[in-house]
Formats: structure tokens, C-alpha cells, sequence
């Protein structure tokens, strides 16, 4: 996976930043990690984001940290605008 | 309007701070006073002015004009009551037969060097030496003086060595030694007040002159910052301002707040009819007790710029040249054109960014276009690219993404953390606070990979410098937390009765490891462990600690991460709650803090509420009178992004440059040409309005009302000083958009909007313009439990209940050096320009800052052919520009720094989009980079120069 965000694809991007964010949840006890991931992605990511997100998860998650995977039942699925 | 007519009391000499009370008789009265308290003060504080020259209340007294002589009973002589303080019991005469020839005889050696053309003096009217004339009786000059320092030649028309011409070479004041009376009340305003000790007063008795450094310095060359604190104190024509000399003397002045930074400096705007005449540091103001630097005191000119846009353009298609139409046109065709977009693309597909440049009046109007008008929560603010990391970090740490502490506790601080902040330049009034401290003892310790003024200036030495590598904040910060957790030098009762802990225990654990001790750290973060560890030991055991933090923090991929880091320190070591402590962000533009306080944020309501919570919303939908999106909108780049992918169409952009202020320049370009309405409200045709469809004129903080909140939490007043340019204050337009949008706003003055505020926002539930007319100033929070606002944040407890220590992991950013970029840039500002230099570019500030330069060592310069003044070429994995190159040490090898004030450098066309994970704020202060020489303006430039001339053409008026 190449680590720099691509402006073309969206999905590579938030693939990124998730990633970014598992790094810091990944310092805390596992179920915290977990849940705390998960809140702040709902807490902070808009819709059309999170539609990306699932895409990506839908599709087996490849390029995702395994956090980002354990968090996205949690995760809320946007309704379809 | 309001007016303040009445000239600030001189009380001579500055407050005592005192506890302890005197009582003394002056003149038959009794007066209390604090001890150390002088007999001029003393006797001002009754109304007896003693005549003075060199003594005036933002200096220490010097004595040494012997003007203000007065006799006390029981002592000899005639002492210089600026000099002598009081003592109890003292009988004090000021005036009597014997002082009085001794006051005229004083002002006749005055005034027989002194040239006097009084008439047609620029200071006629404002001039103490012409009061003190009148006050000691001065009726003639008995004697002619044969040597004068104002004759160019003596009698014989020999050419007079005594007599200096004018220097004009400052843009804003004029230096006139023959008015000179050497009081040297401007030497001791420039190192007392200000700090730079630029002023000297050089030989000795008649010879004695104020000089600017060395002989051969004028004003302009000299290390002077052009503060105008000398000006200020200058009692005669000497020290002026040039557009006194130019307009003459103001007749009225209104109160108002500095535009430019977060320390919000209040100033008297002084004017004759509409005409700004001056502005002046008010000496009543919280934030800046009578101080200013050279933005908010001089660099005003932009308000009346030729290139100011006064009219609403509009066009079709970016290529078109702009057409100036009607405010009505403008509205009709702005409003059909969102509703358009709306119908088609849906409600989500349209958005805004406020100002932190506006008031708060003005960007909670703008989120309420969003949210109540457009109905998504599609809203954001600059300071994402800036503070978006403070608001996370203090907020999950401590509670409240609030600076702890106002300006005033710098003066009981025994050891000061300046990290990722160059104050001087940054925050220059707040400098001098910090400076002045310094001066009298207390410790500082800076951890920046340059080496800022605040490391070495005059009279100023940090104990510690820790010249980072750019990036590894985080690791550094740990470190120091290793050394105070495994040092034992925590503070446990604090700890215990504030924080968790249990919490408390796990954190440290984990700051203990030794992969976090400064040893294991050194070689990453290029800081010696033994320098880390007396730093650690100094912060946590040299009395109270306070840290000033800056962008240098947060605008990294772990932004967030380091302000944690920060919080946990200061919890650790029991450094917050109290005068003198705390975790202080120093914002960078004026209004930062107020419009992340109003609800810019996509995420959260006003009073930094997530929209998710249902009692937040009800809150809102009453009074409004609609129903408010639950989830959460598009941050800036997100909303670029949903461009780029076509699903989302418009924005509305009031008083912000994204083009030129954010990162990844073309990917904000790209961004923008993939919108069908593209609103830009601003003063100037910025850089981003070469994307726009609509341009709608803004107006400037001297030509409407509202308020500022500062870094301190202060909300002061903007008061309007003269009417808009433009036609209208920009609260106002926005109100017509969503007027024409349909909604019914009908607010006729912005303390109205301030009321809607109050009554929806705790925090502000006790604010309003009665309040700030009545007080000054407030510090939220300010409700029914601090009516009076609150100067210090946590005092009994953290606002969150509990503080939360929060691990704090390196991670290393991606933005990695390697063979094709072994350098890494790292980003910061100066002193007199400002942000993306829009205002202060046109003003004459730019007598210090014609261009951005990159910084480089010798070192790295030498290897690449590089030499000082050369045109060199800086690349990134992003792109290309080119600069003048400035060779220095005062960056590390591997390191090159440089500024973005100016749009034909384009600094961001360099920096890449990586940005912090929580918060996505931009990482500008680390991108890998590559320099070498070069001949001229890349490709990019050329070619963007080419689009932006082409899209600025406006047509003519038909
Ligand atoms: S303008 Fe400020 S820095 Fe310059 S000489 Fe005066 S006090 Fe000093
Ligand atoms: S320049 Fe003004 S303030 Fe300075 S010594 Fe001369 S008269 Fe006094
Ligand atoms: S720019 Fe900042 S420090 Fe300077 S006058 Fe304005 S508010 Fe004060
Ligand atoms: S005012 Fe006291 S000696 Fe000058």
C-alpha cells in the first residue's frame, strides 16, 4: 500500500485515514480502542465518508488495520440519501 | 457611535502592587495608596497633577527632568516626587513660591533649546512640553542659548554638529532630534514595554542624543519592530506619528478591538470627522494594558487600498471576465443559482466556511445559513487548518478546548514552555508580556526546530533550547513525561484530588517504558536526552509552569496527539488551575477562538455542542424554526474532496483565502474549478475568488459592530468607526443571501444576533452588549454562576469533572526525507504580515517584507552551490516553487523554514495533504523537500500567475 493519500481516489484516502486513526486507538486497552474508533468516525465523518468507508469494508476491507475492521459493526451505516 | 473624548489620566508612575496601604496628606488632603506608590502617583490619584516631563505611567520613573520637585515636611531639599515614594504619615507640599521658581527655571533651560514654532508644530495641542510651559507659568526665556541642537547653522552660518536632520525612514513615524528633550521616555518604553531595547541615549550631558543602535542605524535599519511604544510615550513632536504630521490632531475616539491576532489588543481609534487620524493602544484593554505592535498600531492603509472591491461582481463561468452589478442582482443570481444546485444535487451538496477574520455576530450567521437555510451542517472555519487540534486534544484531556488562563497570569509564571510558537512574531504584544516576566527572573524553556528571537534577543536567554526535528513533537513531549514519571517529580496530591489515579498509574506505565525516555528519543527527535531531562526538571519543580503552545503543535499528522501529550504534562505536575500555570494555544488570527466558539465546526452546534445531541438541537430548532441535520457535515478538505467526486456544488466563502491558506494548492484549485457557485466574500479579489462566480465586497473591523473573542477567551467589542465602504457590515450580507434564499432574518444590529447567542449558548448566557459597555470585556464562560466572566479555567475541578491522562504514541508522519527529498520544510509567519498577507501586503509594512525566503544552513546551502540571495528552487512530492534563499543557522542542517505571505511563492503549493488524524488539520510544519538552484519562477507559478491576471479582469461598467 503506498502510504501517500491519493487526491483521484476517494476511497484510498479514507482508507488512509482511518488507518490514522486506528494508530492512535491502538495505544489504548483493545475494547476502548474499539469503541472509541468507532465514535470518532461517527462522531466526525460525515456521510458521504462513511458511504466510502463501508464500500471499502463491504469489499473484504482490504488495506484497512485490522481496528478499523473489529469497529465497523459499531460504525454507523449512513441512510441512503 | 460611542466617544470617549476624555484623554486617558497620566498617573506617572505605574501602579504599585502592594498590599499594604499608606496614608499620607499632599496638600492638605489625606490620600491611601499601596506602598511603593510615588508621591506623583499619590497625589494624582486625588486630582493634583505635579507638573512632570520625563516620568509617565507605562515607564518607571527615571527622575532626571526635576520638574515635578515638591517639598515634604521634615526633609531637606526639594525631591522629585516621580522618584520618591510615599511613606506614612508624609506632609507633602506641590506647589508653593519656592517650587514654583524652581519648576520655571527648569522649563526656561527647556524651552531655550527648543525651537519654537509651536503654530505650525505637528504636535501643537498634543505636546506636554507646551502643557508643562503653561502649567509651570512660563512667561519668557530670559537668556539665548548659543549652542542649540535645532539651529542646521549657527549664527555665523557655520554648519551646527549638534543638529540631526529628520529620519523618515520608518513608513509610519518620523524621528526629529532637534525636538528632542532627551527624557528618555522612549528608551525606557522600547525595553520595558516592549522589550527589543532598540533605543539607546548615547554621550553625556549636552551632547546626550536618542539613537536607534549604532551611529550609522536609522529607524528602518535598526533592530526596531516598530511597536510605537515610544511614540506613544514621547512627550513632544520628536517621536511622531506621520499621519499626525500629515492630518493633524484627532478630535474624537471610539474603542475598539485589533483585527489582526489572537491577542485581540484594544486601541483607540482616533479621528477627525470620518478620517482615521491614528490608532492607539488603549491602556484600559486586558489583553494588551496599552501595548501594541506594528500591525494593529499602523498597518490599517489596506482599508482604504485602491484594490479594494466595493461593488458585487458576478459571472457565469470563471473564465468570464467579472461583471459589477447591483447588490440586488447579485443576491437574485447568487440565490437562483444555490437553489438550483440544491434542487439538483440535494441539500448536502452546498456549504460555507466563516471567518476568523469576522466577528462572532457574523460567522454564527453564517453556520446559521447552513444550518437553517441550506439545512446541512456543511460548515467550516480556517481555524481547521490551524487550532482544529487544540478543540480535540484539551477537550478530551480537560473538558473544554479553552486556553486556560488570561494574559495576566504570564506575570506570576516561574517557568514558561514555549512550544511550536514564535511569539515575537506571532503574538507580539503577548511577547512583550512574556519578555517582561522573563527580564525578572523567570525560567524559559523552548522547544522549536528553529531558533526563534524568544531562544536569544536582548536581555532574553531560554535555559533550554530543544531543537526538535520537525514531526517528532510527540515523541518529545513523551520524553518529558517519562522524566517526570520516572524522576518521581509528578504531583501526586494534585493528581490525586484532580485526576484518576488509577488513569494516572496506566499513563504513566506507559511513559516509563524505555523505548520513551529521552536516551531511546535522542536520536529520532535529535534533542540531547541531558538537556531533555533539565528541562523536565526545571518544568516540573521551578514553581508554577505554565506552556504557551502554537501552530508549530498542531499542524501536524499528530496535532492532536501533542496537545494531549501537553494537557497530561501540565496535569502531572499540578500546573493548571490557578494564576500563573495552565496549557495556553496562542491562536493565530483574531478571531479564531470566537468562531470555533460559534459554531463553525461541522460537528458541533455554538458552544462546541455535537449536533448529534437531541437537547441541543430542540435548543436551536425553537428559535430558528427548523429542523437541524443530526449528522455530522464536510470539513474543508472533505468538502474538496466531494467536489472533485461531483457531489458537492456551492459554497460560500466569507473573509477566507483557502486557495492560498491551505494546503496542497492544486488540489484546493482543482477543488474549487468543480463547483457551480463558488461565493467569495472578501475585501480584496484573494486568490480564491480566480474560482469564484459570485464576489461579494466585505467590510473592514473599523466599519461595523460586533465582537472578538481573543486566545484568552475575552470577548471585546468592534465598534464601528466609520460606515462601510462597501454599503453594508458583513453580517449584513449574509442576512440578504438568506433573505433571498427565503428565510425571514430580520436583525438590525448585531446585538441582536449576540442576544439569539446568549439565549441558545450557556457559555454566553450572561453576555451582551449592555454587559461588555459596563465591564469592558468578559472572559467566558460568563452565566448566572460567573456574571463577571472567568479569567481562569479548572480552579475547583476540570470542567470535564476529572482531567483524563491520554497515552500519547509516536507515530511517525509518512511525510518521510529520502534520497529525492533529504530536507524537511517546516512553515511559520513574521512579525508584520499577517496570515496570507492580504491586508498587511497592502499597507506599507512591507517596508520589512518584500518577499518570502527560504531559510537554510550554511551547511546544506554550501553543498548545493547555494548562496545567500539566491533564486533557488523548492520541491516536494507536491510541486514546485521557487524563492530567494536566506543562508542562517538559525535552522538546523536538514531543516529549511520558510513563510507564506505572499501568493507568487505559494508555499503550499509545496506542502503536501497529509494532515492530523483526528482532526484533519493540515500538516504544513513537516514536508520533505528538495532545493537547488534555480533561474526563476517555476512552471506552476507562470502559469498560475497567467490564470489569476486573466481571471481578474473585470469588465468595464456598462
Ligand atoms: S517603535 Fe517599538 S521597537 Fe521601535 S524603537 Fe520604538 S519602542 Fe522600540
Ligand atoms: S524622543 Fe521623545 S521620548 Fe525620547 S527622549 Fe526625546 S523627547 Fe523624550
Ligand atoms: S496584531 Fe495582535 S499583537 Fe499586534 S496589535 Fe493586533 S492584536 Fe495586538
Ligand atoms: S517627572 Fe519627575 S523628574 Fe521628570
Amino acid at each position: 500500500m503506498s502510504p501517500e493519500p491519493s487526491h483521484t481516489n476517494p476511497q484510498a484516502k479514507l482508507i488512509y485515514m482511518a488507518n490514522q486513526i486506528a494508530k492512535f486507538m491502538e495505544s489504548k486497552p483493545h475494547a476502548e480502542g474499539v469503541a472509541l474508533l468507532a465514535s470518532h468516525i461517527n462522531d466526525f465523518w460525515e456521510p458521504r465518508m462513511r458511504r466510502h468507508l463501508f464500500s471499502v469494508i463491504d469489499e473484504g476491507g482490504a488495506g484497512l488495520r485490522p481496528l478499523v475492521l473489529e469497529a465497523a459493526d459499531r460504525i454507523k451505516r449512513p441512510v441512503s440519501a | 457611535m460611542k466617544d470617549f473624548i476624555i484623554p486617558d489620566r497620566d498617573y506617572g508612575t505605574p501602579a504599585a502592587k502592594s498590599k499594604q496601604m499608606v496614608t499620607l496628606t499632599i496638600d492638605g488632603f489625606d490620600v491611601t495608596v499601596p506602598e511603593g506608590t510615588s508621591i506623583m502617583r499619590a497625589a494624582a490619584e486625588i486630582g493634583i497633577s505635579v507638573p512632570k516631563l520625563c516620568a509617565t505611567d507605562s515607564v518607571d520613573a527615571f527622575g532626571s527632568c526635576r520638574l515635578c520637585l515638591v517639598e515634604i515636611e521634615g526633609r531637606n531639599g526639594t525631591p522629585a516626587s516621580c522618584t520618591t515614594p510615599v511613606a506614612a504619615g508624609l506632609k507633602v507640599t506641590t506647589q508653593n513660591a519656592k517650587l514654583k521658581t524652581l519648576r520655571r527655571g527648569v522649563m526656561e533651560l527647556y524651552i531655550s533649546d527648543h525651537p519654537l514654532d509651536c503654530l505650525t508644530c505637528s504636535a501643537n495641542g498634543d505636546c506636554e512640553l507646551q502643557d508643562m510651559a503653561g502649567a509651570v507659568g512660563l512667561r519668557d526665556v530670559r537668556y539665548e542659548a548659543v549652542q542649540t541642537h535645532f539651529r542646521a547653522k549657527d549664527t555665523s552660518g557655520q554648519v551646527n554638529p549638534q543638529y540631526i536632520p529628520r529620519d523618515d525612514s520608518n513608513p509610519y513615524f518620523s524621528y526629529d532630534p532637534q525636538k528632542c528633550i532627551v527624557c528618555s521616555r522612549c528608551v525606557r518604553a522600547c525595553e520595558e514595554v516592549q522589550g527589543t531595547f532598540a533605543l539607546t541615549i548615547e554621550g553625556r550631558g549636552f551632547d546626550s542624543r536618542v539613537s536607534f543602535g549604532a551611529k550609522t542605524d536609522t529607524a528602518i535599519t535598526s533592530d526596531c519592530v516598530s511597536c510605537g511604544a515610544c511614540v506613544a510615550a514621547c512627550p513632544t513632536a520628536t517621536l511622531q506619528e506621520k499621519s499626525i504630521i500629515e492630518i493633524g490632531t484627532p478630535e474624537r475616539s471610539v474603542i475598539t478591538t485589533c483585527a489582526y491576532c489572537g491577542v485581540g489588543c484594544s486601541f483607540k481609534a482616533e479621528l477627525r470627522g470620518d478620517e482615521l487620524v491614528r490608532m492607539v493602544p488603549y491602556k484600559h484593554g486586558k489583553a494588551n494594558r496599552g501595548h501594541s505592535c506594528v500591525k494593529g498600531r499602523f498597518a490599517y492603509g489596506y482599508a482604504s487600498h485602491q484594490d479594494r472591491i466595493l461593488n458585487p461582481m458576478i459571472r457565469e463561468n470563471i473564465t468570464d471576465p467579472w461583471r459589477e452589478v447591483s447588490w440586488a442582482e447579485a443576491m437574485e443570481f447568487t440565490a437562483a443559482r444555490m437553489k438550483g444546485i440544491i434542487e439538483k444535487h440535494g441539500r448536502h451538496s452546498v456549504g460555507v466556511i466563516t471567518s476568523s477574520r469576522c466577528t462572532n455576530e457574523e460567522a454564527y450567521l453564517v453556520q446559521k445559513l447552513t444550518r437553517a437555510v441550506f439545512m446541512n451542517n456543511n460548515t467550516d472555519t480556517c481555524a481547521r487548518v490551524c487550532h482544529s487540534p487544540t478543540g480535540y486534544g484539551l477537550g478530551q484531556t480537560l473538558g473544554t478546548s479553552a486556553g486556560t488562563q488570561d494574559f495576566d497570569s504570564v506575570e506570576q509564571t516561574d517557568v514558561v514552555i514555549v512550544i511550536g510558537a514564535n511569539p515575537t512574531d506571532g503574538h507580539p504584544v503577548f511577547a512583550s508580556r512574556l519578555k517582561k516576566r522573563l527580564r525578572k527572573g523567570a525560567k524559559l524553556i523552548v522547544i522549536d526546530p528553529r531558533r526563534t528571537d524568544m531562544v536569544q534577543s536582548p536581555h532574553i536567554k531560554a535555559a533550554h533550547h530543544l531543537a526538535l526535528t520537525p514531526g517528532t513533537n510527540v515523541a518529545v513531549v513523551t520524553a518529558l513525561a517519562h522524566v517526570i514519571v520516572t524522576e518521581g517529580l509528578f504531583d501526586e496530591a494534585f493528581i490525586r484530588e484532580r485526576c484518576d489515579w488509577d488513569e494516572f498509574q496506566d499513563y504513566a506505565e506507559f511513559a516509563a517504558r524505555p523505548e520513551n525516555s529521552p536516551e531511546s528519543t535522542a536520536l529520532l527527535t535529535g534533542v540531547s536526552a541531558e538537556e531533555l531531562r533539565a528541562a523536565a526538571r526545571l518544568y516540573a519543580k521551578g514553581g508554577n509552569g505554565a506552556i504557551y503552545y502554537g501552530l508549530g503543535v498542531t499542524e501536524h499528522s499528530q496535532g492532536s496527539t501533542t496537545v494531549i501529550g501537553i494537557a497530561n504534562l501540565a496535569m502531572m505536575t499540578g500546573n493548571v488551575g490557578r494564576a500563573g500555570v495552565g496549557v495556553n494555544p496562542l491562536r493565530g488570527q483574531n478571531n479564531v477562538q470566537g468562531s470555533c466558539d460559534m459554531g463553525s465546526f461541522p460537528h458541533e452546534l455554538p458552544g462546541y455542542r455535537h449536533v448529534k445531541g437531541e437537547g441541543v438541537r430542540e435548543i436551536f430548532q425553537k428559535v430558528w424554526g427548523v429542523q437541524i441535520d443530526d449528522e455530522p457535515g464536510l470539513r474543508i478538505p472533505n468538502m474538496l474532496d466531494a467536489a472533485m467526486e461531483g457531489t458537492f456544488k456551492g459554497l460560500y466563502c466569507q473573509g477566507e483565502d483557502i486557495l492560498q491558506s491551505d494546503p496542497d494548492t492544486k488540489h484546493v484549485a482543482a477543488g474549487l474549478a468543480a463547483m457551480d457557485c463558488v461565493i467569495v466574500h472578501d475585501l480584496f479579489l484573494n486568490e480564491t475568488a480566480n474560482y469564484a462566480h459570485v464576489f461579494l465586497p466585505g467590510s473592514t473591523f473599523l466599519e461595523k459592530d460586533g465582537t472578538f473573542t481573543n486566545a484568552e477567551r475575552r470577548i471585546n467589542r468592534v465598534r464601528k468607526v466609520m460606515a462601510p465602504r462597501n454599503g453594508y457590515a458583513d453580517w449584513e450580507i449574509t442576512q440578504m443571501l438568506a433573505r433571498a434564499m427565503g428565510a425571514n432574518w430580520g436583525y438590525t444590529h448585531p446585538s441582536q444576533i449576540m442576544d439569539e447567542i446568549a439565549m441558545t449558548t450557556p457559555s454566553f448566557a450572561g453576555v451582551n452588549y449592555a454587559r461588555l459597555e459596563e465591564l469592558g470585556s468578559v472572559q467566558w464562560p460568563c452565566n448566572e454562576k460567573a456574571p463577571e466572566g472567568t479569567p481562569l479555567m479548572h480552579v475547583d475541578g476540570f470542567v470535564r469533572g476529572k482531567g483524563k491522562f491520554i497515552h500519547t504514541e509516536y507515530v511517525a508522519t509518512d511525510e518521510r526525507t529520502g534520497p529525492r527529498f533529504p530536507l524537511l520544510l517546516t512553515t511559520g509567519r513574521i512579525l508584520s504580515q499577517y496570515n496570507v498577507g492580504a491586508q498587511t501586503r497592502r499597507t506599507a509594512n512591507v517596508a520589512w517584507h518584500t518577499e518570502d525566503l527560504l531559510e537554510i544552513h550554511p551547511h546544506d546551502a554550501e553543498v548545493r552551490g547555494v548562496k545567500d540571495g539566491d533564486y533557488v528552487r523548492l520541491a516536494s512530492r507536491s510541486g514546485e516553487t521557487s524563492l530567494r534563499a536566506k543562508v542562517t543557522d538559525r535552522v538546523n542542517p536538514g531543516v529549511v523554514y520558510t513563510t507564506f505571505h505572499h501568493p507568487d511563492t505559494q508555499a503550499n503549493v509545496i506542502t503536501t495533504d497529509y494532515s492530523d488524524w483526528a482532526t484533519n488539520c493540515p500538516e504544513y510544519k513537516v514536508t520533505a523537500v528538495q532545493v537547488g538552484l534555480s533561474n526563476g519562477p517555476s512552471e506552476w507559478q507562470q502559469d498560475y500567475a497567467a490564470q489569476a491576471a486573466h481571471s481578474r479582469r473585470i469588465a468595464a461598467a456598462e
